[in-house]
């Protein structure tokens, strides 16, 4: 069910009668769903939980998840503010470029996070065709926890951009047309009506966003380095922690495990199928 | 607007294209010369240029030999021995590799020996920008320092190295932790640190020798590490048990270990068996 916050009548989804399938479906869907949850259960069997207390208390660990922590919400938030301004002007009518447009916001979803780290580093690293500009300033950008916000801002701004882009174009004009007629203001449209009519999928597309720059990897490790506590994330920990101590990437790989359930669970619950499941 | 591919860029581009592209031409090879007896080789993914140019120079001296070779990190390679791929000879970037085939019973352990070493460089890009003419430079403070991790094997043997000079009457007693506070990245491979630096990216790195090889000087400056405080590296072959042609495998070692290869080696940035002190 959709819970509407502000009272406005949002149009509920017609509920599409569930023919009943053959449990045959169910039995051959079982390999596959087998296939998907395995990896997982073998990471919460191989350490117990005891174990997994203790090495949380292990300051390597604790600096990964602090800094994934701090760097998720800040470009999260980074992601909410200059995305939304994107998404509402490329949400309203076909301008000549907004073909490209869309293409640019879709590009970051499908880069190989390498093709990504290399071009940041391009752009904003010392040598970079703005890094340098920045350098005179005495502004470094690479090896820093700026790097990191800078990296996951770029994979993961697509994810709010599209779903707010989309749950703007799917308000209804003539609702905007006659709140001006009332003496609404341009911004007092989109605070009292756009917004709380796109609310669960703007919210949805953020939490989409934060599971995405929270498991951020490739991009980071090119262009913001591995320098404990100041840019080495959870997955870069991970990474290392592989080669050289197997508990935390193994506690790190469970936090990360269930706080990106925690994320998709939530963000699938908010949108209440009209968006995910379509 | 810099052009990014300069010279060495282009040929660090090109050299890794080469690199992967390896394995099909051996393949490729193979097929070509059926008829040839095959000697297979494994080697540690900093050998390429040295071994390829090593394969030649065996394959002209026995003209009915086809030297097959394929490169990958050793622990790579240890891995792959131990399933049981076929082959006649392993070199080995480390001793941990080679004593992993060893316990999987594919080479004698009486058979290995160690044929180069590699040693560490300190290197700064080309145009210097933290203005390091010495290796004492990097305590400077307020540089910019790129290591590789410790768990790569160049970021360990680095460590070692920063401990030795920590004890050196004539360096700073603080120079480990000097060192350690300019750090700003521990890069997950040596190749990473190299690039890194060739773009500019931080003032100082350090890598083997071998990898700064042959890069022009507008791009990359390599500065000696003292003698007395570098580490040495140092690379393991050996037949395999199970070689068809041990004969032919022990003689490929000769040649490794003869003058002739060892210039070759050294002509890639490795330091000869014979010059170490």
């Amino acid at each position: 069910m959709t819970v509407n916050r502000e009272g406005f009548n949002q149009s509920q989804p017609v509920p599409v009668p569930r023919t009943k399938i053959s449990g045959i479906w169910r039995l051959f869907s079982l390999p596959m769903l087998f296939f998907l949850s395995i990896p997982i259960i073998a990471i919460f069997l191989r350490i117990s939980p005891a174990h997994l207390v203790e090495n949380l208390r292990q300051p390597q660990v604790l600096q990964a998840v602090g800094l994934s922590l701090v760097t998720t919400m800040i470009s999260t938030l980074i992601i909410i503010l200059a995305g939304t301004p994107l998404a509402f002007s490329h949400s309203r009518g076909q301008y000549r470029l907004s073909r490209v447009v869309d293409t640019l916001i879709d590009l970051p979803l499908v880069l190989p996070p390498a093709v990504a780290g290399v071009a940041l580093l391009i752009a904003f690293g010392r040598q970079g065709i703005l890094g340098r500009y920045l350098a005179d300033f005495g502004m470094q950008i690479a090896f820093t926890p700026l790097a990191v916000i800078i990296v996951q801002v770029f994979v993961a701004a697509p994810f709010y951009i599209k779903s707010a882009s989309l749950a703007f174009a799917n308000i209804d004009q003539e609702l905007e047309h006659s709140a001006a007629l009332d003496g609404a203001n341009s911004p007092q449209i989109f605070r009292y009506l756009t917004v709380p009519l796109s609310w669960s999928a703007l919210l949805g597309g953020s939490v989409m966003s934060w599971a995405r720059a929270l498991g951020e990897f490739g991009a980071t490790i090119i262009f913001a380095g591995n320098f404990p506590g100041r840019t080495q994330t959870m997955p870069l920990a991970i990474y290392i922690g592989f080669e050289i101590d197997l508990d935390i990437a193994l506690t790190l790989s469970v936090i990360l495990i269930l706080l990106s359930f925690l994320a998709l669970f939530v963000a699938k619950f908010i949108l209440n199928r009209d968006w995910m499941s379509g | 607007m810099r052009v990014v591919f300069s010279g060495c860029k282009m040929f660090l581009f090109f050299s890794l294209i080469l690199g992967t592209a390896c394995g099909a031409n051996a393949d490729m090879a193979r097929e070509e010369s059926s008829k040839k007896q095959q000697l297979t080789i494994y080697a540690a993914a900093s050998l390429i240029e040295a071994f390829n140019e090593l394969g030649e120079t065996f394959e002209n001296s026995h003209p009915n030999i086809d030297v097959v070779i394929s490169f990958a990190g050793s622990q790579q390679i240890a891995q792959q021995l131990s399933q049981g791929a076929p082959g006649d000879l392993f070199a080995s970037a480390n001793e941990i590799q080679m004593k992993n085939v060893i316990n999987s019973d594919r080479v004698k352990s009486s058979a290995v020996k160690v044929f180069i070493h590699n040693q560490l460089e300190l290197i700064v890009p080309g145009d210097n920008p933290g203005k390091i003419t010495d290796f004492e430079d990097i305590t400077k403070s307020g540089l910019k320092v790129i290591l590789a991790d410790e768990s790569v094997p160049v970021g360990a043997y680095t460590q070692q190295m920063l401990d030795r000079a920590n004890q050196q009457a004539d360096l700073d007693r603080d120079f480990k932790s000097k060192v350690i506070s300019n750090v700003v990245s521990y890069e997950e491979n040596v190749r990473s640190v190299l690039t890194k630096i060739i773009l500019g990216e931080a003032d100082a790195g350090i890598v083997y020798m071998s990898d700064a090889f042959g890069i022009p000087e507008t791009d990359l400056r390599m500065l000696a590490i003292p003698g007395d405080i570098n580490v040495s590296a140092s690379y393991f072959i050996a037949p395999l048990v199970d070689s068809p042609q041990e004969g032919l495998a022990k003689e490929f070692i000769s040649l490794v270990l003869s003058p002739a290869g060892q210039e070759i080696l050294s002509n890639h940035g490795f330091v000869r068996i014979d010059d170490r002190k």
